[in-house]
């Protein structure tokens, strides 16, 4: 079974501009990565050459075997661009029929419904793209990426315009679309939101992958916490495998334990490190 | 390409609902009230000026007033027809993406060669639709005002909307390279530059100066539209002769070009020739 998308020292520059180097990725069948840089890294780059818009200058990358950009690579995914528009004059239900069409989908109305009620838009179906608000707009485009099951979704920046509320759709969805087994490659500057739902992270700085792995392999433990009557005792050089022992000692010491807590570098701390002078 | 009539749909639709159409067809109806009273009132004025003065011996004051008012007609639907091209395919590529209507399109199994020829279809459908109906409105007017049918109907209908096809062709091209600002702005200014090359030649005829005459020739084919509406205007008034002829290049819109047998095959050429530089720009270019 081939990857849901797999580059291979991907290249691209623009001009004198490295945008992207050497990059090697892989995004499984039913597993969530997470696509993290500061601005000017090259996610979107790579997630444009993933589709098709934009052509690779060294390298290759595939989608479920094809090669990107391919009419095979284009049926096996959907896509949100992290700017996009729909007309204006169309209504909810008809931006969808229109990709229904294009993607080949047979889903129907029942298709439809159920995209728009997974998006939180059942009740602006008919309403036209140009009376929504931003947010709306952007659920619309998460819905219009789903149309026709895609094996592997292709998702930049989809909570930049969502309040927090339509974040937690967003993040629901995500966890809905992991249960139905659909591969997805999140670009997103959200760090909690990325740590939250991805199973697998990797970070991109000046066109090169810097740092890659799930969320509790890239983490450096922090050492332990323990609380006692008397506050808070800290054990830097601690581990996850040492907190047992530790209990056990400050129980036989004679101590009251009110909590324990094994502490690891958080995501933004990973990201802030990896990325270095670039974050700023 | 099961894509193209959906793509032909979405264009024709985005042109319904873009009002497009609506604005076309009021101002398109406007023009043919005032080409009707102006007609009536020429005939009306030539036939006053026959019954007062001795008419010019040799020249057929019907015919010579039907061609100049015909061609006059045919100058407003290649303008009105290339304004409508121009306006329905400037932003296909360049300009949609900077607006991000494009890319949710691009990424579908579409193709983007499917999706260049399917909006240049739409175009070509709907400009060939509206110049034959103007032109064939406006023929009609001259007959209702004065009694005179071009001596030739099918042939300068066709080479009219084929010349305005050209200039979908144009635009659509334009657009894989310009803005949509840009992209109109050049394809007036190419308009523009035909039309120059026409007045050019007729000038030429004139003054019988063949340098002028074969510069507006080459500048013609190079630019098909102006030839094919020279060629066009030449047909409405091509069984007239003697002074009647005479005095028909003498006016504003005689001493046209016969395009002669080669103009079709040559256009054929020219547009497959555009639309293999568009779809290859097209496929080469990062959205």
């Amino acid at each position: 079974m081939p990857a849901a998308l797999a580059t291979r020292r991907l290249g691209k520059r623009y001009g004198g501009i490295e945008a992207l180097a050497e990059v090697d990725l892989t995004v499984d069948e039913g597993e969530l990565v997470g696509l993290l840089g500061p601005n000017g890294a090259g996610k979107s780059t790579l997630v444009k050459i993933a589709v098709g818009l934009v052509r690779p200058t060294a390298g290759s990358a595939e989608v479920c075997g094809a090669p990107a950009g391919s009419r095979e690579a284009r049926a096996s995914h959907g896509y949100l661009a992290e700017l996009f528009r729909f007309p204006g004059w169309y209504s909810a239900d008809e931006v969808l029929a229109l990709h229904q069409r294009l993607a080949r989908s047979t889903g129907g109305e029942s298709e439809r419904a159920e995209l728009l009620d997974l998006v939180g838009l059942s009740e602006a179906r008919g309403r036209r793209v140009d009376a929504m608000s931003k947010g709306m707009q952007q659920r619309l485009g998460i819905a219009q990426a789903l149309v026709g099951r895609p094996p592997l979704l292709l998702l930049d920046e989809p909570t930049s315009a969502l309040d927090p509320a339509g974040r937690r759709t967003v993040r629901a969805l995500l966890e809905e679309l992991r249960r139905r087994g659909t591969s997805v490659l999140l670009n997103s500057h959200l760090l909690s939101e990325v740590e939250l739902v991805c199973d697998r992270v990797v970070i991109l700085s000046r066109g090169r992958v810097v740092a890659a792995g799930s969320p509790a392999e890239l983490a450096r433990p922090r050492g332990v916490e323990v609380d006692v009557d008397g506050g808070t005792r800290r054990f830097p050089d601690a581990g996850r495998d040492d907190a047992p022992r530790l209990v056990a000692d400050l129980v036989a010491q004679g101590e009251q334990i009110y909590g324990v807590r094994v502490l690891s570098t958080t995501l933004e701390e990973i990201y802030l490190s990896a990325v270095g002078e670039d974050s700023a | 390409m099961n894509a193209v009539p959906v793509i032909i749909g979405y264009a024709l639709h985005e042109s319904l609902r873009r009002r497009v159409f609506l604005i076309v067809l009021v101002l398109t109806a406007a023009f043919l009230a005032l080409y009707a009273l102006g007609s009536w009132y020429a005939f009306d004025s030539v036939e006053e000026f026959a019954e007062e003065a001795p008419p010019l011996a040799g020249v057929d004051e019907e015919t010579l007033t039907g061609a100049t008012l015909l061609g006059l007609a045919m100058f407003a639907t290649l303008f009105l027809g290339s304004v409508l091209a121009v306006f329905l395919t400037l932003a296909v590529v360049r300009g949609d993406a900077e607006r991000g209507l494009l890319q949710p399109l691009v990424v579908r199994p579409v193709g983007r060669a499917a999706l260049l020829l399917s909006r240049f279809a739409a175009a070509a459908a709907v400009c060939t639709l509206y110049v034959l109906s103007v032109f064939a409105a406006t023929a009609a007017i001259t007959y209702w005002a004065g009694g005179w049918w071009p001596d030739r109907f099918v042939v300068p209908g066709v080479e009219l909307a084929a010349g305005v096809v050209v200039i979908a062709a144009f635009s659509l091209l334009g657009s894989v390279f310009l803005s949509a600002t840009a992209n109109g702005i050049a394809i007036f200014m190419t308009f523009g530059a035909g039309l120059v090359a026409g007045l050019l030649g007729q000038i030429g005829e004139v003054l019988r100066s063949e340098t002028l005459t074969d510069i507006a020739r080459a500048a013609s084919w190079a630019l098909p539209f102006e030839a094919l509406y020279q060629d066009g205007l030449n047909a409405i008034s091509s069984e007239s002769f003697g002074l009647t002829s005479e005095a028909l290049e003498l006016g504003p819109f005689g001493g046209a070009q016969a395009g002669g047998p080669w103009l079709g095959p040559w256009t054929l050429a020219y547009l497959a020739a555009v639309a293999v530089v568009a779809l290859v720009a097209f496929n080469r270019r990062d959205l």
